[in-house]
């Protein structure tokens, strides 16, 4: 049998950026926060292309140059070791956006499939044993949780960054697992079943696309939120160690120096603000991409 | 006859109402004529879409923020609500007009027990201050009059604690703590069983018939429109096609679409032939020209592609917005 | 017309549910047939367990106690313990396609989904086709298939569901109120396309609804059930011609008609008060005493049984004890 105007895989998604497109650009605060993160991933990416001064990213001392206010040359101006505060905030949204990108790879998979399970099976064992061992997780002060990691472990920034994968993944699994139970009986999911589907095509091709709007709403607000935490660490001296140029580390070195020299500390929180308020308007745009 | 010689309490005259979206403008109310007499009971119907609703939403001027009101007049006692200030509306809203909507929920605040709520309402709605024993005689009154059972437990009831029905009439006695003069009621029983539908129904008609209400009642159930109202307007795409005596109307329709809204509905006799309306309500973005039902119409003719029919008065005070009955 | 033969028997099926505050007698001594080719309704409130029942005869719950035997085979266990035959043969419609079709898939794949899990299709070409075929069975066009649910009318979605639900080529299909989330033009359009469905393929209907002018219509057999329990069964014209239950002439008295004529068969002895109590505590003796316009002393002790009235008419009143009433 002919079906008239066959519809090609290309044309149909085609079709959904269109639609997903417009309810995200409806708000243009949305937009901008698109265009912000964006930008820190073209900065985070090409730092060594766009840094006037790349080699002062690592260690570099040039006292001559120490602690100079934002001038053409240096429009961030320079640190207590001479380092071109610019260039050092430059290779920062690297290591921030390494630190948001390891950590949500892969507290998102893990935490979302937790949840799930949890959620589809819920009120069996297999529910209780994930939900409890995710509560205790959440229970914990997340700072604590840190400290103990990092104490145990020694202050780096890849033990910065199991400390907060660790303390993270509990909130997809609650999450998932919420959103998972209220689609859990609806008719859609029980036709399914009964049509014959197994538990893990229920789970995936049933469910899982129904609920991937508050996961990836979540996702885009946290990468704001775990660069946020991470220069925490590191401003506490539990991240990223000198002379890496962590944003929070950058701060915590810059204090030092306020309030006389404050493009030091300045910059780097700038930046940081910067970072988490794009995101924060794109997570706001991904929302309204789910919601009818 | 109908309500043309009852004094009129509100009259609408050519509402039109589009809505914006991404595709373009919808034309949605194409000019609704409508008017209600002082103690009538007026009933609306017509599909999903027809822009029963939307009517509705106009008069209280509570219309979703990319809707826009392109013309018309809402009088209500010579009033234009349409271009009344903010002040004077509220006071309509506060103490003179009502609405009831399809989820008693909507209404309810669920942290507040419903004696909170009823009296937050009746003060409100009081000319003066009342004192707390005066308020709370009507509050007892009211839940009452909507015939609650054991109305100290209903008083002191969180909104989830009551049944679908008891939630229905408690937003009933709300709104007659408000409703002075008009009650809009929105599909107020679509949810419930139907014997609970027929007990409010009733209650509503005996309650209005009391106090002397006027009442709206907005249903796609013809059934409903007729057992609880006076006289009964046909909605089809954004225009009353007809208008006639609750009672009548069905009996011995005119509009070509009332004709087949009646045949499409089911009966208790037996006989019915399921065939449903050809087609779909016509996409807003470019309504049909002339009558909006010609492209369903079993009788179209050229003159209804090109030019909206008048209402035409017809003998048993029954109105027709159709070319059929037009007589040169 | 439907023939003689039963094709699902509920025999004295009972479900309850223990709950952490009591216990919840959804259905409680059911029993009924349905016959090959007919369309049997189940009428009541909600809380009378007249979807409970429906969903037991699924397998979406096995029943408590009791037997449901579908063509002999005892199917009173959950899905997934029945024969592969015995679930695509019983097949469900949903009240409201707006959740009973997945938000995120095509069309497509949600009328393909019994075909690919139950792998009775080779490829994607070969699911095209059948879906076409499928949609075409429910008068739709082929190209709904790359529309999303959101993009479709209410009576379109419903007609995606029946599709769906003809994709196991079933030949006993639960209708759990079809059409009561429809307006009157898509619910005459649904109607009409389940009788020819039926007509064509000699489907059997189990038909749950409260609505008692699509039952008199459609149905051939009718049960009327209150508070977990059968109070008035028999043939449709029967029960309509001669309602004799009280709870049946409160059901048929607020019944929302539109013409004189309907009015004419309304009864007027029985005016609609009261709501349906809790089924954690039936009310003792007859469950409907509590609203019962003639109810007499021994209805708050004794439960009544279910007795024939008529011929193939049964009712379960006190009223009714020797002499069967007719008006």
């Amino acid at each position: 049998m002919a079906i008239a105007g066959r519809v090609t895989r290309r044309q149909l998604v085609m079709e959904s950026l269109r639609r997903y497109w417009f309810k995200f650009s409806r708000s243009k605060l949305s937009v901008v926060g698109l265009a912000i993160s964006l930008s820190t991933i073209v900065i985070a990416v090409f730092a060594e292309y766009l840094a006037p001064y790349p080699e002062h990213a690592g260690f570099y001392i040039s006292f001559e140059d120490a602690l100079q206010p934002p001038s053409w040359e240096h429009p961030f101006g320079t640190d207590e070791y001479g380092r071109d505060v610019f260039s050092r905030v430059l290779f920062g949204f690297r290591f921030s956006l390494k630190l948001a990108g390891v950590v949500l790879s892969i507290v998102i998979p893990v935490g979302v499939l937790l949840g799930l399970v949890a959620g589809y099976y819920r009120g069996r064992i297999l529910d209780m044993a994930i939900m409890r061992v995710a509560d205790i997780f959440i229970a914990v002060p997340p700072l604590v949780l840190a400290l103990a990691i990092t104490s145990l472990l020694g202050p780096s920034l890849v033990n910065a960054m199991i400390a907060v994968t660790l303390m993270w993944w509990p909130w997809y699994t609650r999450l998932t697992y919420n959103v998972v139970s209220s689609v859990r009986n609806e008719p859609f999911v029980i036709a399914a079943e009964l049509a014959g589907a197994k538990p893990l095509r229920v789970m995936f091709r049933e469910i899982l696309p129904v609920i991937v709007g508050p996961i990836l709403t979540k996702a885009t607000l946290d990468v704001g939120w775990v660069i946020l935490i991470g220069a925490a660490l590191s401003f506490v001296g539990l991240g990223a160690q000198p002379p890496t140029p962590d944003l929070g580390t950058m701060v915590a070195e810059g204090i030092k120096y306020m309030p006389e020299y404050w493009w030091i500390s300045i910059f780097p929180a700038l930046a940081i603000a910067y970072i988490i308020l794009g995101f924060n308007l794109l997570g706001d745009g991904v929302r309204d991409m789910f919601t009818e | 006859m109908a309500g043309e010689k009852k004094e009129a309490l509100l009259e609408i005259r050519d509402l039109k109402v589009n809505y914006k979206v991404y595709k373009g403008t919808l034309k949605v109310l194409n000019g609704v004529e409508l008017r209600v007499g002082k103690g009538e009971r007026i009933g609306l119907v017509g599909e999903s879409g027809s822009g029963k609703t939307t009517t509705l939403k106009s008069i209280l001027r509570i219309l979703p923020y990319n809707a826009s009101i392109e013309d018309g007049r809402i009088l209500y006692k010579g009033i234009d609500l349409l271009r009344a200030d903010e002040r004077v509306l509220n006071e309509v809203r506060r103490r003179e007009i009502a609405m009831i909507f399809q989820d008693p929920m909507a209404a309810l605040n669920p942290v507040f027990k419903v004696r909170d709520q009823l009296y937050d309402i009746i003060k409100e709605s009081a000319r003066g201050k009342l004192a707390k024993e005066e308020i709370e005689e009507i509050a007892y009154r009211l839940l009452k009059e909507v015939r609650l059972p054991d109305v100290e437990r209903v008083m002191d009831s969180y909104p989830f604690q009551l049944s679908g029905g008891m939630r229905q009439r408690v937003v009933i006695a709300m709104a007659l703590a408000s409703a002075r003069e008009l009650l809009l009621a929105d599909e107020p029983t679509t949810n419930l069983d139907v014997t609970i539908q027929d007990q409010i129904l009733r209650l509503l008609a005996d309650l209005t018939m009391k106090r002397n209400l006027s009442v709206i009642l907005v249903s796609h159930a013809l059934g409903m429109v007729r057992k609880m109202t006076d006289r009964t307007y046909v909605m089809y795409a954004g225009d009353i096609v007809e208008e006639g005596d609750s009672g009548e109307i069905f009996e011995n329709p005119l509009h070509p679409y009332t004709q087949l809204l009646v045949e499409t509905a089911p009966k208790l006799t037996g006989n019915w032939n399921p065939r449903g309306v050809p087609g779909r309500i016509p996409d807003y973005l470019n309504p049909p020209p002339g009558c909006r039902f010609h492209t369903r119409c079993p009788f179209a003719e050229q003159i209804c592609r090109e030019k909206k029919p008048p209402m035409i008065a017809v003998e048993g005070g029954k109105r027709v917005r159709c070319w059929l009955y037009y007589k040169r | 017309m439907a023939g003689r033969d039963p094709i699902l028997r509920v025999e004295r099926v009972k479900k309850y549910f223990k709950l952490s505050v009591g216990t919840v007698r959804a259905v409680d001594d059911v029993s009924f047939d349905v016959r090959e080719g007919e369309t049997f309704a189940l009428v009541g409130e909600s809380g009378s367990g007249k979807t409970t029942t429906g969903y037991m005869i699924m397998g979406i719950y096995a029943p408590t106690s009791g037997r449901i035997l579908y063509k002999g085979t005892d199917i009173s266990v959950p899905a997934h313990k029945r024969p592969a035959w015995v679930k695509r043969e019983i097949q469900i419609v949903f009240q409201d396609p707006g959740t009973s079709l997945n938000p995120a898939k095509y069309v497509k794949d949600i009328v393909a989904l019994p075909l690919v899990v139950n792998r009775l299709v080779e490829d994607s070409r070969e699911i095209e086709e059948r879906v076409a075929r499928l949609l075409e069975a429910v008068e739709l066009p082929p190209d709904i298939m790359y529309r999303k649910p959101r993009d479709l009318g209410g009576g379109e979605k419903q007609a995606v569901a029946i599709a769906r639900a003809l994709a196991a080529e079933p030949r006993f299909i639960v209708l759990d109120e079809p059409t009561s989330a429809l307006d009157v033009s898509a619910q005459a359009k649904i109607v009409s396309l389940l009788m020819r469905l039926q007509r064509e393929r000699r489907l059997s209907y189990l038909l749950i609804t409260h609505d008692l002018s699509i039952v008199r219509n459609i149905a051939t057999r009718v049960a009327v059930m209150y508070l977990g329990k059968i109070v008035e069964i028999g043939p449709v014209e029967k029960i309509f011609k001669n309602p004799l239950h009280p709870y049946t002439r409160m059901l048929l008295a607020a019944a929302p008609v539109i013409l004189r004529e309907e009015e004419e068969l309304l009864p007027r002895d029985v005016i609609p008060v009261g709501e349906i109590p809790s089924a954690m505590n039936p009310p003792p003796g007859c469950r409907f005493h509590t609203r019962c316009p003639f109810v007499m002393d021994e209805c708050r002790k004794i439960e009544p049984k279910l007795l024939e009235a008529e011929p193939g008419h049964y009712v379960s009143c006190h009223l009714y004890k020797e002499q069967p009433v007719s008006q």
